[in-house]
């Protein structure tokens, strides 16, 4: 058995696993539409969009991981759950039961998408030359799923009486997760002070101008907020994550290095 | 590429010829050189280094690409060979050449169109319009896009709705 990597909690790698991890994750949830999406076109859609998050994650998990002597595979495969980063709201599943519920997904691909095209965007600015160059092919890539995720919000929102319901469904369980995403706290702070990168809670307003009014026009209403905050972006997970890595983790850590 | 005028080493135009040759694993109508990932070719002390750059950050060619441009060159005698990713300036479908376009036309692949300069655009609401794809059998542009999404990441699926064909569209990027 593999064991476990330690890392070094250090701001800069933590910035940097938060935007990864959350590519990482948000891959395998989609990977697991593979073969049972409702359509075949939307099951090629969930894969590809799968495979632009993973090529993200692997040349942010190499970023990350250059400080410390850590590769991609190290840092995807080899760490204990508290050292993942990346907001609560990825790692939710699907929906009840496997592949689970497209709305819920089709939705939070529409709430991660529009945060990583502005975050990409404001990434090709960064201080750091290779960070800046992969958020430049990355943001193109969001583009694309931020569209697709659009365009299934509004039809299944404004569409039957039983696809209305369940997208309110989905919103309705994935609001409460939002606020994550943009909380402040000092690895935000360093990212900001060393031009690494901007403060997540700066996005907050442009996200919010271009996913409410699509809600909107959707005919869909998002909950009260409420005081809860979910806390992946500071390691402190929901019961689903260690499922995920269990899924992701077993392979490398039975047979060290496999490959085919 | 290179130009004829630049004083170019035997053995870099040779490689530029070889790559030439070499042809894209998933589009393979396309050579690397036609679709403009090849950025350079370059002595570097007894190694030739050849400078790649990715077309998506997710596409699975990646590997068998760098592959075959190490095997191609090497069979050649060119070696030893030492390949370089470079990320930035970001691939982008205006770099796939007009000979390219044609080729990808005659293979039967709708080729992209230009990129508006600027930052990305903000999501759509429906109703939308988009640039209509050319049909690349018939050349009617009375077509649909059936899926965002095709075979591989760079393409998208549309039908013709003249010659009722369907037919894959390289995506603008």
């Amino acid at each position: 058995m593999q064991a476990s990597i330690q890392l070094q909690r250090d701001p800069r790698q933590q910035y940097l696993l938060r935007i990864g991890d959350t590519c990482l994750i948000l891959a395998q949830r989609l990977g697991e539409w593979t073969g049972h999406a409702p359509v075949l076109e939307e099951d090629i859609a969930l894969a590809n969009m799968a495979l632009d998050l993973l090529g993200q994650a692997r040349a942010v998990l190499t970023l990350a991981g250059s400080a410390q002597g850590l590769d991609e595979d190290q840092l995807a495969f080899l760490r204990e759950e508290r050292d993942y980063f990346n907001p609560t709201l990825v790692e939710l599943p699907n929906g009840d039961g496997r592949p689970g519920d497209f709305a819920l997904t089709v939705l939070r691909n529409l709430f991660v998408s529009t945060l990583l095209r502005h975050l990409w965007v404001r990434l090709h600015d960064s201080s750091d030359e290779e960070l800046s160059a992969i958020a430049a092919k990355a943001v193109k890539e969001a583009s694309y799923h931020q569209q697709h995720a659009a365009d299934w919000v509004l039809r299944l929102g404004d569409g039957t009486d039983e696809s209305h319901r369940r997208m309110q469904a989905a919103l309705e369980k994935l609001w409460p997760y939002v606020a994550e995403l943009f909380e402040d706290d000092a690895v935000d702070e360093q990212a900001a002070a060393d031009g690494l990168g901007p403060r997540w809670a700066e996005l907050r307003a442009n996200w919010h101008a271009e996913v409410a009014p699509l809600l909107q026009e959707a005919t869909l209403q998002p909950p009260p907020d409420k005081s809860f905050m979910s806390t992946g972006k500071r390691g402190v997970h929901s019961e689903h994550m260690g499922y995920i890595l269990a899924e992701m983790q077993h392979l490398q850590r039975a047979y060290p290095g496999g490959a085919w | 590429m290179v130009s004829a005028q630049r004083a170019v080493p035997a053995r870099v135009q040779r490689a530029w010829d070889v790559l030439a040759g070499v042809l894209d694993p998933e589009v393979p109508a396309l050579s690397l050189c036609d679709l403009g990932i090849v950025r350079d070719v370059r002595e570097a002390g007894d190694a030739l280094e050849v400078v790649l750059t990715p077309t998506y950050s997710g596409c699975p060619a990646t590997e068998v690409i760098e592959q075959s441009v190490r095997e191609a060159l090497e069979r050649d005698g060119l070696g030893p060979v030492q390949l370089k990713l470079q990320r930035a300036p970001a691939w982008t479908t205006d770099w796939i050449s007009e000979d390219g376009r044609r080729k990808l036309r005659e293979y039967g692949i709708a080729p992209p169109g230009h990129i508006e300069p600027g930052a990305p655009v903000a999501i759509r609401l429906v109703p939308r319009r988009i640039a209509p794809v050319a049909c690349p059998r018939c050349g009617s542009t009375h077509t649909e896009q059936l899926s965002a999404f095709g075979a591989t990441a760079c393409k998208s699926l549309h039908r013709c709705l003249d010659c009722r064909e369907p037919f894959e569209h390289f995506k603008p990027i």
